[in-house]
């Protein structure tokens, strides 16, 4: 809970990590890259005093993410959403099973998810209805981009990811968390086109298909999709640190979402431990869209801050949100928007 | 004509990232040039390992084709330094493979020139609403722009940069063309014009957006001064 100027607002971190990205679990050269791109994006982006050396990044203990995220960073429930890499490190980056720990030991901080491999056919279906019933899941984590033996990613078109989709309505697992990455094979076609989102939400209205980092870099795509599909959702874990060091550029794409999308569709996340929700929540409550861009996107108002910042995931999830926080009705559906030509795919 | 260093980082200065739609000169991706004689050697260096394989591709190739169509190059090579796909992309590149022969089995029918040309396509709508700002900011308004001819913008950098862009698209670039069209060439009706604008402004801040995040992870990985770093 955070609480400035009278206001109060609840906070759901609605993507975190507990990894393992120690020399000793880096199972080959793409681990210790991996690790390296994401220490590049926490050093580019996080105010100097929020920085951390390298092997802490790699590894870190579960009192320091108890106290970063509960103690000083006013997060109320955090969000697992597990990397696996097996093909990275040899017992997986941050998986269900290694974040099943912490979740035992406190169950009111924290919400599981899964994941699934399409390409793991029909021996893994049955695994991950295991894995949905033994730890009762709501969500999973899609990494599209995860490499397995020869193959360097997978669609939401495949066939057999219709098929675990099917699943996940039939069991109950009901967020679809999507993630991208570069190295998505066809490789001679856009690795981070979400264009695959947009048919897997007309085909599942019934399931919610939250996009991680709102789509980035193909922000354009994404927006384009979620004001056609009304169960699409943005997640602003990577898009939020910009807040800090492009306070301009992070105005301008929350305007851009706000417009295409609305405030009832935008999930707070910080990608702990790339960075810190402390600061991210505090210059988030203090952000307004600078004087000279309102005329093109408006003015942020304490109620979508509070929906940003934890009431729209915790609708998601059916988190209870304590009385005190007042509760702003929904907007509505946008409305229908008119454009003259098609995306630009 | 001397072949110079000078001159070589001219020729790669033409050779622009893709996605980013600027010069890699700009985007300081070229990390260091030797010029012996009538052999030059280029690296190249990316914001990440993980950069897109694909666009890496793109760029190594594009650069190697731009030093060696210089007067005075018999061999020209391009090293990609610190990426995951490094040794493929270099053997790739300096071998003239071509991206499928470069990773069998990894790409599915067209070549890489389809990407390329979405891309082109994003630049394009970018560029194009980059110039109508200024157009509007001018006095013009949205229903005006729908009716206005190429002839009638006064010349400035946007405009030259939208016209480049829309003849490499093979779109009509004449004085009597409309200036709002989209990436076929089809005007864009008066009462579409401004929600056409609008899909092109996002396109144009997500461009600018991950110039903007390249530029830092980069000068992150590299320890260089990134000059766009605004802090409150």
């Amino acid at each position: 809970m955070y609480e400035k100027d009278g206001e109060k607002y609840f906070v759901v971190d609605g993507h975190i990590h507990y990894w393992d990205a120690s020399p000793e679990n880096q199972q080959n050269v793409h681990g210790k890259q991996f690790i390296d791109c994401f220490y590049g994006y926490h050093t580019a982006l996080s105010p100097e005093e929020y920085l951390w050396p390298q092997d802490k990044f790699e590894k870190y203990s579960e009192e320091d993410m108890m106290h970063d995220l509960f103690e000083v960073g006013y997060v109320d429930v955090a969000i697992f959403l597990p990397t696996y890499l097996k093909d990275f490190y040899v017992n997986g980056f941050n998986t269900t099973e290694q974040n099943a720990v912490l979740k035992e030991k406190y169950p009111d901080r924290f919400i599981l998810n899964g994941r699934f491999d399409p390409r793991d056919g029909e021996p893994g279906l049955e695994k991950f209805e295991q894995l949905v019933d033994s730890y009762d899941l709501k969500g999973v984590k899609l990494y599209t981009a995860e490499w397995s033996g020869q193959s360097k990613g997978w669609s939401l078109k495949d066939e057999w990811a219709k098929r675990y989709l099917e699943k996940c309505q039939e069991l109950g697992v009901k967020n679809i968390h999507v993630h991208k990455g570069p190295t998505i094979t066809p490789l001679n076609r856009d690795a981070f086109d979400v264009a695959d989102v947009d048919d897997a939400a007309s085909e599942f209205p019934g399931l919610n298909f939250i996009v991680e980092h709102v789509g980035l870099p193909r922000l354009e795509d994404f927006c384009w999709i979620a004001v056609q599909e009304p169960n699409v959702y943005g997640g602003l874990a990577v898009a939020m640190p910009f807040i800090y060091s492009r306070p301009r550029y992070f105005a301008k794409i929350l305007g851009e979402l706000l417009y295409w999308l609305d405030e009832d569709r935008l999930t707070f996340a910080s990608d702990y431990a790339i960075w810190h929700p402390k600061w991210l929540v505090e210059m988030f409550v203090d952000f307004q869209i600078p004087e000279d861009m309102q005329g093109e996107y408006g003015t942020l108002t304490p109620d979508m801050k509070r929906k940003i910042l934890g009431l729209n995931a915790a609708r998601l999830y059916g988190i209870e949100v304590p009385s005190e926080i007042p509760q702003p009705e929904p907007v509505g559906p946008a409305g229908e928007p008119t454009y003259p030509e098609a995306p630009l795919q | 004509m001397n072949l110079t260093e000078a001159t070589v980082l001219d020729a790669l200065s033409g050779v622009r990232d893709p996605e980013l739609d600027e010069p890699i000169t700009d985007l300081k991706f070229v990390a260091d040039l030797r010029v012996a004689e009538d052999v030059v050697d280029v690296r190249l260096r990316l914001p990440t390992s993980f950069c897109a394989p694909n666009f890496a591709y793109l760029m190594a190739a594009d650069a190697r084709e731009a030093v060696l169509s210089l007067p005075g190059v018999r061999h020209a090579r391009v090293i990609l330094d610190d990426h995951h796909a490094s040794s493929e992309i270099n053997t790739g590149v300096n071998e003239e493979r071509g991206f499928e022969a470069t990773f069998p089995g990894e790409t599915e029918g067209e070549s890489l020139d389809e990407l390329r040309n979405i891309f082109r396509r994003k630049s394009f709508v970018a560029r194009q609403e980059k110039l109508c700002r200024t157009l509007l900011a001018a006095g013009y308004s949205a229903a005006e722009l729908a009716e206005t001819r190429l002839g009638e913008v006064p010349a400035s950098e946007a405009k030259e940069k939208y016209l480049s862009r829309r003849e490499e698209l093979g779109l009509d670039v004449s004085a009597e063309a409309p200036l709002v069209v989209d990436p076929e060439g089809n005007q864009i009706s008066k009462d579409a014009v401004v929600e056409h604008l609008r899909f092109a402004r996002i396109t144009r801040v997500s461009i600018e957006g991950n110039a903007g995040m390249c530029r830092g992870l980069l000068a992150t990985r590299y320890g260089i001064t990134d000059p766009e770093e605004v802090t409150p």
